[in-house]
């Protein structure tokens, strides 16, 4: 049904960034759950301290190829992968059986759907992903939890209670703690799947806040169903169908401007 | 339109038709239910008349004797005790690690398959055939002799499914969510479990061991069948002693008995006066059950409060 215009991104909207890195890249990604191909050859770019957007409609496959960049569908059997995501600068390739999944995950943090903390104290939700690497010396863990609070804008909440119990915070702050949580390590890239799809309006304009706010300092891939999040949040915006990649641009092309006529029957409510 | 009154009054006839075979139902299930918890009343307030008068310090502390006056349950409740013990220390470790095993590691496959039928098929053998099975291997094959080492072990693997199990659903009503937030932090799979997957299931699994020993401490057929002696005038060795190297694990090797045992015997005895000290065992056998199914349910309450999905 796709006789796809996926143009060739070398040289993004000069307009928005000036030559951008990449810091990642998936090549010919097909993904299969047992024998159904849930993502069909997908090559696009994440480019370095940017957010990028994958909007498509439900089952469209954007989540599943979220998932690909922490290997989380290794967790389950009967998953394969096809084709190569690059990370850069050091040229790694996340999908090859050589490369152990837990070392992509240290490298790769993720941010949930629906908040999920830890049924532990605010502190050691922020902590874990520090206890898991080995870190022990309190003062290096005091450290990077409150730099890691301050970056999800959650320490001036916290701060006098970091014993409590992570579930007495509200939704949206459990969801910032998760965020916090992810940041503690210093990711070098932060995966989000529909963050917001379990707030309210004001917990969610306050993620997409922080989400603006981190890219000066981590790659952001984020999945969303809703497309002004995409427009508001976002460099660039990924829109994918039935588990293929129609269009991948700068987020103002594919609003404004997009090449292909799916892409912009979805942007424009004719569907999806 | 015109006459809507013989209409209503046809459908109110055909409720009340209708409303007389709830009522029937609800009185058929009433009684049946009746039956039942009069039964266990009956049965229990027939051993609180019998047994309550004989209740006294001395009962818990005295030997049993062939005067039933001065007959005790010192060396049946020292017994029950010290076998719950080992039935424990058997019970949890491998009952939890099985399920564990299963739940977390185990690959999805016929194998794992065949495993976990076996397991539940466990629950179902009779606890008699356990009592066989201790026999010939616990007393004769490992030597271990009638002594409670040997019952702990049986009442042990008498419990264990019902342990695998408890862990099981324990761990499977974990969410995802939690486990892959572990995960994507770079958790192996043991720091996983040992982290988050034993931590937050234990309340579920402690109450499948309760529940599993109040089952093995009125068990009375597999303790017979290895032999468990029905008079004892002695407690087992002290396990602390007063020179080095200060414990001692003589007292598993030592012949015992247990509450439902002695209960049996005195049972069995013609004098009307044995069978009141059998009804004064048996309520403290029936109140040690059900306190053990208090505490569960109070673990249950108390530990699962604090962690809401």
């Amino acid at each position: 049904m796709v006789g796809v215009s996926l143009r060739e991104v070398g040289a993004p909207n000069a307009a928005t960034v000036l030559a951008p890195t990449k810091k990642s890249e998936s090549r010919n990604l097909s993904f299969y759950y047992g024998s159904f191909q849930a993502l069909k050859s997908i090559s696009m770019p994440i480019y370095e301290k940017q957010v990028t957007a994958l909007i498509g409609p439900s089952g469209c496959g954007k989540s599943t190829f979220l998932r690909c960049f922490n290997r989380m569908h290794d967790l389950y059997p009967g998953n394969r992968y096809e084709g190569q995501i690059m990370l850069y600068p050091d040229n790694t390739n996340l999908l090859s059986p050589e490369v152990d999944p837990i070392e992509v995950r240290m490298r790769i943090s993720m941010v949930f759907q629906k908040p999920n903390p830890f049924p532990k104290s605010i502190y050691e939700n922020v902590a874990y992903g520090l206890r898991v690497r080995g870190v022990t010396r309190r003062a290096i863990i005091d450290e990077k939890v409150e730099e890691a609070l301050r970056s999800a804008a959650l320490w001036d909440e916290v701060k006098q209670r970091l014993n409590d119990l992570a579930f007495n915070l509200s939704g949206g702050q459990q969801q910032r703690l998760c965020i916090a949580r992810a940041l503690a390590t210093d990711p070098e890239i932060l995966l989000f799947d529909e963050p917001t799809s379990a707030l309210d309006p004001i917990a969610t304009a306050s993620i997409e806040q922080l989400i603006t706010d981190l890219k000066a300092r981590v790659t952001i891939l984020i999945v969303t169903h809703n497309m002004q999040q995409a427009a508001r949040v976002s460099d660039y915006t990924a829109y994918m169908y039935l588990g293929e990649l129609i269009e991948f641009d700068a987020t103002d092309t594919i609003f404004i401007k997009p090449k292909n006529k799916e892409t912009e029957d979805y942007i424009t409510g004719r569907f999806g | 339109m015109s006459e809507p009154q013989p209409r209503l009054d046809e459908i109110r006839r055909l409720i009340a038709a209708h409303k007389r075979w709830d009522l029937f139902f609800a009185l058929l299930g009433l009684l049946a239910l009746m039956i039942g918890v009069l039964a266990f009343v009956a049965l229990f307030g027939q051993m609180v008349v019998d047994g309550l008068p004989r209740l006294s310090p001395d009962f818990f502390t005295s030997f049993p004797s062939r005067k039933p006056e001065q007959a005790g349950i010192l060396s049946a409740w020292v017994g029950s005790t010290l076998v719950m013990l080992v039935t424990a220390a058997t019970a949890v470790p491998l009952g939890v690690g099985a399920g564990i095993y299963l739940e977390e590691y185990a690959p999805k496959n016929w194998m794992t398959d065949l495993i976990e039928i076996n397991v539940t098929n466990l629950a179902g053998v009779p606890s008699i055939v356990y009592g066989l099975l201790a026999l010939g291997l616990f007393v004769y094959g490992f030597g271990l002799g009638q002594s409670i080492a040997t019952a702990g072990l049986t009442l042990g693997l008498l419990i264990l499914p019902v342990v695998i199990v408890a862990t099981r659903e324990a761990i499977r009503s974990i969410p995802a969510a939690i486990r892959e937030g572990s995960y994507a932090l770079g958790a192996t799979k043991w720091q996983t479990t040992s982290h988050h997957i034993l931590p937050y299931s234990l309340p579920g699994i402690m109450t499948g061991v309760i529940i599993g020993m109040a089952r093995a401490i009125g068990e009375t057929a597999p303790v017979i069948t290895i032999g468990a002696l029905t008079f004892i005038a002695f407690v087992p060795p002290a396990p602390v002693k007063a020179e080095a190297p200060f414990v001692s694990f003589e007292w598993l090797f030592s012949p015992f008995t247990v509450m439902p045992i002695q209960m049996f015997n005195w049972t069995s005895r013609p004098e009307a006066a044995f069978h009141h000290n059998a009804a004064a065992a048996g309520l403290v056998l029936v109140v040690m059950t059900l306190s053990m199914n208090a505490i569960a349910i109070f673990i249950r309450y108390r530990l699962r409060k604090k962690i809401k999905w």
